[in-house]
């Protein structure tokens, strides 16, 4: 039996061949080393995210969240709800604390549910992966497998916005988590102490439809991580990580400027401090490439 | 101007902040707000709003219906809940500025041509049908979104992105036709059917 | 006088005995100190300690006690011993915690000590054990003029701790303003709804205490004599009068509501819909719960707007320049009248700045919570439109202009201050007419437009020769010391309680009253004892003059900030003890200094100076005197030894009462002597003082500022004496001026008068 074991909410960008899918390639390995196991909440769907209100409004938006919580509570009973990507945990969790201060809402929702024959209980509490690392393993627990200590590798801890606003981790604050920098040095790597656009919002969503002004964002995050010398941007969150890489070409040919820095999730990080090989951290998923970390993982 | 635009001056009349309050997310918050104009510094794109929150709370409460609801304003908000967090009265600003998008929305007043409402609407439509994101067929409805000239120019500028997805293995060629989304579809679509129609009803949207 | 037995106690304890040569220290004592027992001991605020000075005293005659151990605020209470005359070298905060423990500096730090030592015993060879005022009063009843919410509250809390009560009101029934209010704002959680005012049961409790005698229709014709013994004569509208004996006074006269008529352009006086807020508690009160009628026409008020800050924070000719505290929770309050009584009446409050204080923000939250509009404007003007009122605003978020109509407006106008006669400003007023130059003019122009404020009639009516009510400090409010000591005024046991002093709500007026009585009480009760009150509760000394001396040249009766100090026909200066407050400052004032205290004089602070040990020329050792304010400006510095901060070892540190109280004689004879530098360190100064004695820092700082003519004179530069402000937190700041004076005689050189 595992140390841990949680119900799982993959979300829609960890799906194989979308866009965080190198995530949950390290989120894997790193789950097996930490003998944390995983069990996904059997078909699942999307969130809504943090654009779906729009379209759909309260109660729609309300239900695909409800719909995964039954699911998980009949299917994964008294575990945990544990999710990878910043914008489903907020999703869920806003979900399962709008429905305990509301009774109407309870009841709409349940009504709702016995169409597909499922209940809402919200027993069991919604969860990112950053605070079953850190809450219920500890630091002390997590530094224990490191095998490769990330030595010499400067580290901007970009939080964003979803892992961090509104809920947050308990005991951070909101305008300078620690969090992320503590588990990076738990990993051997050094962490920016001055990191002026830790948890600067990305755009998020609107990075698709007001690209322009998204990037203007994004060249701050980048800009301020290389002025205190990272050699990567390290995040918790799928669109914090996809904005902030993918579009370094588009920002240098309207800025004129030459990034080119590697954006990483924490759990690649962990998996190469264990020992994993750069396949297993999903290090080929990232479009440029983190090679001093693929160095440390191709050393014996 | 819409029939259910139409209705809802007629019930309210002069009393936007009451219309507000009944029918916006979290709307009974708005007359909370202290004017302290923190939420408006807080915000990423704040330079970006005609009105920014602490001038749309006090437009609401000087009536001004017509401007708060067909402003672009609320489309700018990135969900970054920066403005929640810092509000010294903890009104949920976010969810207002979503509610008051989402209302203006439903009432057919919202700018049309607002490109998070679109894309906001397309993304909707794409997990309502499958139950979850197929990212491919979400970026081709985006790039092509006005019109199809446009769209091959937009596509062809973010060639390198999709390119570069591509060979990471992060995006699906084949998604446009292999997606198959959950399985229980149809229990999905029932589900969502219903929560509408108890939405609208509450929300006197049900004709 | 008995015959001077100096005893001098060097403690080794805290560090003092490995850090010293105390046996060295003792020789000093012995042989320049003149101190006829000198005794070592490991510990001395232990209990051997203390039994061995005692023993001293009992047994072997010592009257005079030397402690050289840790700072003066320290042990105070251990080292207190009846009928002697106590002075402290300090070793600890003063010596060992301020200077490096460093070897090559052990030579300097010990010079330091021993000067110490020596000051220590001069100090005490001045001294005498005071004898007690003479000027004894027993009266303990207290005088409360006013019957608002605040007299009325200072007076069964006076009765309720056992003290007789006065009670004078002008009009004639009790409750002032307050019993005209419909409710009041909340003072208990949740801080949600208006409720009653309970003046109701106050004036019933007043009226049923047999401590407490009420006379109405009455005004206060003289009031003459000092705490323990006030004389005062009590005025009805009839035309008797009734002499009455009190021990205290505290003044709770209140405020007049500004009159409104002046906002002509609000509206005020052409709309009988426009209303100040008073106007609104009659409304309120006649509706009794019903609906609000409106007055011209008796209409059910539909809409109401508030208009906040009308006609005050203002800089408009005639209006008032100050907020008035109360009006924003007075005006959520009315909003609340309207909406509970019908939530569909539009109601709202246009502000600038909301000011809620106390739990003002959550009572602001629940006005919201009932559909109040607050909306952040300026209002211009409020005119008569055809259909009601129409206020004509500037929407400050919106940045546009703005109509909106009413049934009826409330303005939210200001307090004025029933102070009295501003006799200060009266005086400034007329010297300033005198002058004839133009700086002289400038400097009384401040005055001249507060005399201006319209005053007419006293209050309190006082004999005193600095004026007949208390003084005002701003905007025609009581001088009270607000900032530490919110109730003392200048005028030693009349207390000032309420709107008087500064604008305020009802909450904060209770809050006042009960203080300003328990200051009352604390003052007759020393005045009883022929002790001093605040700040040097407990004091025994007092002022004593050198007749032969005096030139009556009258600066000690000008400069005394309390008015204790009144003129005989001779003009000789008569000192009234009990209303005396020990700060020294006609001491300091007085140019031919015949003015001492039994225990602090020009000669107990001089001979400290004086005797220390001046190096030779050679040696490149200065020396910087301080003279610290003992209120702020030592316990500064004892602070910053307790953080080890570390200020040149060169510095002899002087405490004294007050900066007032420091007379020019002493920074000359120590410039004389040899020092090389004179440093004083006071209170926070003007407006916002800081000044226990109110204008001591302030006198110091005038007659300081004259030095630089005596400097020339010496031929000594300018930098070597200077005054500062020093507040009881710059614990870096005190000992980094010392240091800059050290680094400035590093550069100019030393004293050219050592030689």
């Amino acid at each position: 039996m595992a140390r841990k074991e949680y119900s799982f909410y993959p979300g829609c960008s960890s799906e194989r061949k979308a866009s965080a899918s190198n995530y949950m390639v390290s989120v894997e390995s790193m789950c097996k080393t930490l003998d944390v196991k995983l069990n996904e909440i059997p078909d699942w769907n999307c969130c809504g995210a943090s654009i779906g209100y729009a379209e759909g409004g309260e109660l729609p938006r309300h239900i695909m969240n409800a719909r995964n919580i039954a699911i998980s509570e009949k299917e994964n009973p008294g575990q945990d709800i544990v999710a990878t990507c910043a914008a489903c945990w907020l999703g869920t969790k806003e979900t399962q604390e709008r429905i305990t201060h509301s009774g109407e809402l309870l009841a709409d929702v349940n009504e709702i549910l016995k169409e597909a024959g499922l209940k809402y209980e919200g027993k069991q509490p919604v969860r990112h992966m950053v605070e079953v690392l850190i809450e219920d393993l500890g630091y002390d627990e997590l530094a224990k497998p490191v095998k490769k200590p990330l030595e010499g590798i400067k580290i901007a801890g970009y939080v964003g916005c979803q892992t961090n606003r509104p809920f947050g981790v308990l005991g951070e604050s909101f305008e300078n988590p620690k969090y992320l920098d503590k588990l990076t040095e738990t990993m051997g790597a050094t962490a920016l102490d001055k990191y002026e656009e830790k948890v600067t919002c990305c755009g998020g969503a609107l990075a698709f439809s007001e690209p322009d002004k998204s990037y203007v964002q994004i060249k701050k995050i980048i800009e301020s991580a290389y002025d205190h010398g990272a050699d990567m941007i390290v995040t918790p969150c799928p669109v914090c990580q996809m904005n902030v890489e993918v579009y370094q070409g588009q920002i240098n040919k309207k800025f004129g400027t030459k990034f080119n820095i590697p954006v990483m999730y924490y759990s690649q990080l962990m998996t190469v401090a264990y020992g994993g090989s750069a396949k297993e951290a999903g290090l080929d998923g990232n479009i440029i490439r983190a090679t001093k970390l693929e160095e440390i993982a191709a050393k014996k | 101007m819409t029939d259910l635009n139409k209705a809802m001056v007629e019930t309210y009349r002069n009393d936007f902040l009451k219309e507000v309050e009944a029918n916006v997310e979290e709307g009974n918050w708005v007359k909370m707000c202290m004017q302290c104009g923190v939420c408006s510094g807080s915000c990423p794109f704040g330079p970006d709003w005609e009105h920014p929150p602490q001038e749309i709370f006090a437009m609401i409460r000087a009536g001004k219906r017509d401007e708060v609801l067909k402003s672009e304003s609320m489309w700018m908000c990135t969900s970054c809940y920066n403005c929640i967090v810092r509000c010294p009265r903890e009104l949920p600003i976010t969810h207002i500025m979503h509610g008051l998008a989402n209302y203006a929305h439903r009432l057919g007043i919202a700018p049309k041509m607002n490109p998070t409402r679109r894309f906001a609407k397309i993304f909707w439509d794409n997990i309502a049908k499958s139950g979850r994101v197929n990212e491919l067929e979400l970026s081709i409805r985006l790039y092509f979104m006005n019109g199809f000239m446009k769209g091959i120019k937009t596509g062809l500028e973010m060639l390198p992105v999709g390119l570069g997805m591509l060979k990471t293995k992060r995006l699906n060629p084949f998604g446009l036709f292999a997606h198959g989304g959950i399985k229980r579809k149809g229990e999905l679509h029932k589900m969502l059917k219903k929560a509408y129609e108890i939405e609208d009803k509450r929300k006197g949207f049900a004709k | 006088m008995a015959d001077i037995k100096i005893g001098a106690y060097i403690c080794k304890g805290c560090g003092i005995g490995e850090r010293l040569d105390t046996a060295q220290l003792t020789l000093i004592a012995q042989k320049e100190g003149k101190a006829q027992v000198v005794r070592e001991h490991e510990f001395l605020c232990n209990q051997s300690g203390v039994e061995l000075i005692k023993n001293d005293i009992a047994n072997e005659g010592v009257n005079h006690v030397v402690i050289a151990a840790c700072s003066r605020r320290s042990k105070a209470e251990t080292f207190n011993f009846e009928n002697v005359a106590i002075s402290r070298a300090n070793l600890r905060e003063g010596v060992i915690w301020i200077t490096p423990a460093d070897e090559d500096k052990k030579e300097i730090v010990q010079e330091m000590a021993a000067d110490y030592i020596r000051m220590g015993c001069a100090e005490s060879a001045k001294m005498q054990i005071p004898r007690t005022n003479p000027n004894l009063g027993n009266n303990k009843r207290l005088l409360v003029v006013g019957g608002g919410i605040t007299g009325l509250t200072a007076a069964i809390e006076a009765s309720k701790t056992g003290y007789d009560v006065l009670l004078v009101e002008k009009s004639a029934s009790l409750g002032g303003w307050a019993a005209k209010l419909h409710k009041r704002v909340p003072d208990r959680e949740p801080y949600a709804e208006p409720m009653d005012t309970g003046i109701a049961d106050l004036i019933k409790k007043i009226e049923s205490d047999k401590h407490i005698k009420v006379n109405l229709n009455s005004t206060i014709t003289k009031t003459s004599g000092a705490p323990g013994q006030f004389s005062v004569d009590i005025s009805t509208e009839s035309g008797s009068t009734a002499t009455e004996n009190v021990g205290g006074i505290i003044m709770a006269s209140g405020f007049t509501p500004y009159d409104m008529n002046k906002l002509p352009y609000l509206g005020a006086g052409k709309s009988k819909d426009v209303v100040d807020q008073l106007g609104l508690e009659e409304l309120a009160h006649a509706a009794n719960g019903g609906p609000i009628k409106r007055p011209s026409d008796g209409k059910e008020v539909k809409s109401v707007v508030f208009v906040q800050c009308a006609g005050q924070r203002s800089d408009k000719e005639g209006e008032l320049p100050y907020c008035s505290g109360h009006c924003c929770n007075t005006s959520v309050k009315q909003a609340m009248y309207f909406r509970n009584q019908n939530p569909d009446i539009d109601t709202n409050v246009i502000y600038t700045d909301l000011r809620t204080p106390g739990n003002g923000e959550d009572f602001y939250r629940s006005a919201q919570n009932k559909g109040v509009i607050f909306t952040k404007g300026k209002v211009n003007e409020v005119t008569t439109g055809s259909a009601g009122l129409e206020v004509k605003f500037k929407d400050l978020i919106l940045n546009e202009d703005v109509v909106a109509k009413a049934d009826l407006v409330v303005l939210a106008t200001g307090q004025v201050a029933n102070s009295g006669i501003d006799m200060e400003a009266q005086l400034l007023a007329e010297a300033a007419a005198a002058a004839d130059d133009k700086a002289a003019k400038d400097a009384g122009e401040a005055a001249i437009e507060r005399v201006e404020k319209p005053k007419g009639v006293s209050i309190l009516n006082l004999t005193y020769r600095q004026g007949p009510d208390l003084p005002h400090l701003k905007h025609g409010f009581n001088d009270s010391h607000f900032i530490c000591f919110p109730y003392e005024t200048r005028r030693t046991g009349i207390y000032s309680a309420g709107p008087v002093r500064r604008p305020m709500d009802m909450a904060q007026a209770i809050e006042d009253a009960t203080g300003a009585a328990l200051k009352a009480i604390q003052a007759v009760e020393n005045a009883s004892l022929g002790r001093a009150a605040h700040p040097r509760s407990g004091d025994l000394s007092f002022p004593e003059f050198r007749r032969e001396g005096c030139t009556q040249c009258k600066r000690c009766t000008v400069e005394c900030p309390f008015g204790a100090i009144d003129e005989d026909e001779a003009r000789y200066p008569v000192f009234n003890e009990s209303r005396c407050r020990r700060c020294g400052t006609c001491m300091g004032a007085c140019p031919v200094r015949v003015i001492s205290f039994e225990n602090y004089s020009v000669d107990t602070v001089g001979s400290q100076i004086k005797n220390i040990d001046f190096p030779d020329q050679f040696s490149e050792k200065p020396r910087i005197l301080v003279l610290a304010c003992e209120n702020d400006a030592y316990p500064a510095l004892d602070m910053a030894a307790m953080n080890r901060f570390q200020y040149s070892a060169f510095t002899r540190v002087v405490p004294v009462r007050c900066l007032g109280s420091i007379n020019t004689i002493w920074v000359t004879d120590a410039l004389n002597s040899g020092y090389d530098g004179v440093i004083l360190m006071g209170c926070q100064k003007g407006d916002n003082y800081q000044c226990h004695f109110v204008r001591g820092s302030a006198l110091a700082h005038e007659r300081m500022s004259k030095i630089d003519d005596t400097l020339k004179q010496l031929s000594l530069e300018a930098e070597r004496v200077k005054t500062y402000e020093v507040a009881i937190t710059d614990i870096e700041r005190a000992p980094a001026l010392i240091n800059e004076m050290a680094e400035t005689i590093q550069k100019i050189g030393l004293s050219p008068l050592k030689f």
